[in-house]
C-alpha cells in the first residue's frame, strides 16, 4: 500500500491482471527465454513507463502534448551519441544522462513557460510543431546523429549478451543481456511507482483540479501555469530516461525508434486504451497493444490454417495472417467503444458497482 | 467603519461586449453587502473582475489599501479572497476532503474549523470521503462554500448561493452566513432571491446594465416596497 501511494487498483480483476503481467514481465528471461519474447518484454516495460508518464499529461492535467517522443527521443539520442563517440563504458551512459535528462528537462520548461498559459489547442500546436523541427533536425544533422540511419553502439562490457554470469540457471543462461533487461525492468518500475506517488500528493490533486476547472483552481489562490510546467518537466524526464533505456536495448537510436510520430499515435492508442488518469492503465495498455502488435499476425495464422483444415468458408481468408492489420484496427475500434473510460476506468466502474449493490 | 474593498469605474470587456460601464462602489469591513440586480446586471461579471478572472478595462479597485486590478487571480485568492462562484462549482473527480484540502491550499485544514462548518453542514462529514461529484445539489453547494471558508479570509465574494435549492438547505446557508457575519466577515453576496437576502444583508447595492444604481441600507430597501418595484421589478415577486 506505501509502494502503491494509497491508490490501489480498486477492482480485483484489475489487480489480478496487474500482478500477472508485472510477475510475467520479472520472470521473463526464465519463462520466455528467445529473443523474441524478451524483446517483447522489454517494450513493454519501457512503453509502459513512457505511457504512464504521458498519462500524468493527459490524463491528470488535461493537456494534449504531441512533442512527447521528443523527449523520448533526447534520451535515445544522448545513449547513443555518448556511448557512439567516448567508447563503451559506464562513464559514458552517465555523461549521455547528464546532458541528455537536463536538456529534455529544459525544453519542457521553455515549451511550457512559453504557451501553457494559454489555450490547450494551443499548447498541442506549439508541441506539434516543436517535434516536428526536432525530427527534422534529427535527420540533418548526421555528422551527430547519424542522420535517417541513426547511431549504433556497443554497451559496456558487462550488458553485452557475451558476458555470461550463470551458463545454466533452470536450463537458462543469465548473461549481460539478462542483467540490461532487469535493469530496464527496475528503472521502469520504479518511475511508474514514483510517478503514482506523485498524482497522489497534493501537487497530483491540483493538477486534477485544473485538469477539471483552472479559473476555479486560479480562484483558491494556485498559479496553475507553474503546476502544468511541473508536470510538464517531469513527464519529460520520465519519457526521456525511457528513451535512455530504450537505446540500451536495441544498443541503437534513430529516427524511426525514438522519434517518429508513429511512436507518438502509439502512445496516444495505449493510454486510451488501458485508461486515463489511472497510471495502471499504462501497464495494461502497453502490455495489450504490445502483445498484439507482436502476436496477434501469428495467432491469426493458426487460426486461418485451423479454419482450413475445419473446411470452414470465408474464415480462412478473413483470418489471414496479412489482414493482421485490419483487425489490429477492429480491436482498438471496439476497445474504445466498449470501455470509453479505457479498461482500468471499466473494471473499477464494475468493482464499484458490485460493492455498493 | 473603512472600506475593505473599493471599486471606483471600473469597466468589463468580455469580447467585443461591454458589461460594465463604470461601477462605483465600497464594501464596509466587517459588513454583508448584497448585490441585487436582474439577471444580465453584471453582477457575476463584477465579482468575476474583482477575483481577476476577467480583467478590468479600465478604473481601479482596491483591497485593503492595495491595488488588485493588474493583479493575477492566483495572487488575490493569496491575499485572503474566497470566492463561491455560481453554479455549485465543485471538483467532482475529487473527494469531499480532498476539495477541502485543496482548498486549504497548505496541508490539512484545521480541524476545530472544520468541526464548526460540518455543524453547518452535517452532510459533508457523512460524505467526507466520497466523490464530489456523486454529492446532491444543495451538498455540491455547501461543499463550495465550505472550500470558500475553511480557512479565515479577509473578503468573501459569494455568487447566488441558493439558486435552484431547497427551501430546507437555503436555511442552512442562511444560518452559516449568519454565523460568519457574527464572526466579522466581510462578505459581497450576489441574491436573486429577496427573501433571503433581506435576512443576512446589512447593506444593498442594486445593478442595471452594467452599473450601480442604488445603494444603501437593506432595512430600508426591504421596508419600501415601492422603492423595490422600481429597482427590481417584477422579477423578485416571484421570490417573495
Amino acid at each position: 500500500m506505501m509502494l502503491l501511494s494509497g491508490d490501489p487498483p480498486r477492482s480485483r480483476l484489475l489487480s489480478v491482471l496487474l500482478i500477472a503481467i508485472v510477475l510475467g514481465l520479472a520472470l521473463a528471461p526464465l519463462l520466455f527465454p528467445g529473443a523474441k519474447a524478451l524483446n517483447v518484454a522489454t517494450k513493454i516495460c519501457i512503453f509502459a513507463a513512457l505511457v504512464a508518464s504521458y498519462d500524468l499529461l493527459l490524463g491528470y492535467t488535461g493537456t494534449v502534448s504531441f512533442a512527447h517522443t521528443m523527449f523520448y527521443g533526447i534520451g535515445s539520442y544522448a545513449i547513443a551519441i555518448a556511448l557512439y563517440s567516448l567508447g563503451p563504458s559506464w562513464s559514458a551512459i552517465a555523461i549521455g544522462l547528464v546532458i541528455g535528462l537536463p536538456l529534455a528537462a529544459l525544453l519542457a520548461l521553455a515549451i511550457g513557460l512559453f504557451s501553457l498559459r494559454v489555450e490547450a489547442i494551443f499548447f498541442a500546436m506549439i508541441t506539434l510543431a516543436v517535434a516536428s523541427a526536432f525530427l527534422v533536425l534529427a535527420s540533418q544533422l548526421s555528422w551527430l546523429t547519424g542522420g535517417e540511419d541513426g547511431r549504433s553502439f556497443q554497451l559496456p562490457e558487462l550488458l553485452r549478451p557475451g558476458t555470461v554470469f550463470v551458463k545454466n540457471f533452470f536450463g537458462v543462461p543469465l548473461n549481460g543481456r539478462t542483467l540490461t533487461y532487469y535493469i530496464i525492468f527496475i528503472g521502469c518500475a520504479a518511475m511508474i511507482l514514483g510517478l503514482l506517488r506523485v498524482v497522489n500528493s497534493p501537487f497530483g490533486r491540483v493538477l486534477q483540479a485544473v485538469r477539471e476547472n483552472r479559473f476555479r483552481a486560479e480562484a483558491l489562490g494556485y498559479r496553475t501555469v507553474f503546476h502544468l510546467t511541473y508536470a510538464n518537466v517531469l513527464a519529460a524526464l520520465v519519457a526521456a530516461s525511457a528513451g535512455a533505456l530504450n537505446a540500451m536495448a536495441l544498443r541503437y537510436a534513430g529516427p524511426d525508434t525514438s522519434l517518429s510520430f508513429a511512436i507518438m499515435l502509439d502512445i496516444l492508442l495505449m493510454v486510451v486504451i488501458g485508461g486515463m488518469g489511472t497510471i495502471y492503465g499504462a501497464i495494461i495498455g502497453a502490455a495489450i497493444f504490445i502483445l498484439a502488435q507482436n502476436y496477434l499476425q501469428a495467432l491469426m495464422g493458426l487460426a486461418s490454417n485451423a479454419a482450413a483444415e475445419a473446411g470452414l468458408p470465408l474464415l480462412p481468408g478473413l483470418l489471414h495472417p496479412d489482414r493482421w492489420l485490419l483487425w489490429l484496427g477492429l480491436l482498438f475500434i471496439a476497445s474504445v467503444y466498449f470501455f470509453p473510460t479505457g479498461i482500468v476506468g471499466r473494471l473499477r466502474q464494475t468493482a464499484h458497482h458490485a460493492t455498493t449493490r | 467603519m473603512t472600506d475593505l474593498l473599493t471599486l471606483s469605474g471600473v469597466h468589463t470587456h468580455i469580447g467585443r461586449y461591454h458589461i460594465l460601464h463604470g461601477v462605483d462602489f465600497a464594501i464596509p469591513e466587517g459588513q454583508t453587502t448584497m448585490l441585487l440586480g436582474r439577471n444580465g446586471a453584471g453582477k457575476t461579471t463584477t465579482l468575476r473582475t474583482i477575483m481577476g478572472l476577467w480583467p478590468a478595462s479600465a478604473g481601479s479597485i482596491t483591497l485593503a489599501g492595495q491595488r488588485i486590478e493588474k493583479i493575477a487571480t492566483p495572487e488575490i485568492a493569496r491575499l485572503g479572497v474566497g470566492y463561491v462562484p455560481e453554479s455549485m462549482a465543485v471538483f467532482s473527480d475529487l473527494t469531499v476532503k480532498e476539495n477541502l484540502v485543496l482548498a486549504a491550499r497548505d496541508g490539512a485544514p484545521d480541524t476545530a474549523r472544520l468541526e464548526w462548518i460540518f455543524g453547518f453542514f452535517p452532510a459533508l462529514k457523512k460524505f467526507w470521503l466520497s466523490r464530489a461529484g456523486a454529492l446532491s445539489g444543495g451538498q455540491k453547494q455547501m461543499l463550495s462554500i465550505a472550500r470558500a471558508i475553511v480557512e479565515p479570509r479577509q473578503l468573501l465574494l459569494i455568487d447566488e448561493p441558493t439558486k435552484g435549492l431547497a427551501p430546507a438547505i437555503i436555511g442552512a446557508l442562511i444560518d452559516c452566513f449568519a454565523e460568519l457575519k457574527r464572526r466579522g466577515a466581510t462578505i459581497l453576496l450576489v441574491e436573486q432571491n429577496f427573501h433571503a437576502a433581506r435576512e443576512i444583508g446589512d447593506a444593498v447595492l442594486v445593478m442595471d446594465n452594467g452599473a450601480i444604481v442604488h445603494r444603501g441600507g437593506m432595512a430600508d430597501l426591504a421596508n419600501d416596497i415601492p422603492l423595490q418595484e422600481r429597482l427590481l421589478g417584477l422579477s423578485l415577486e416571484a421570490h417573495q
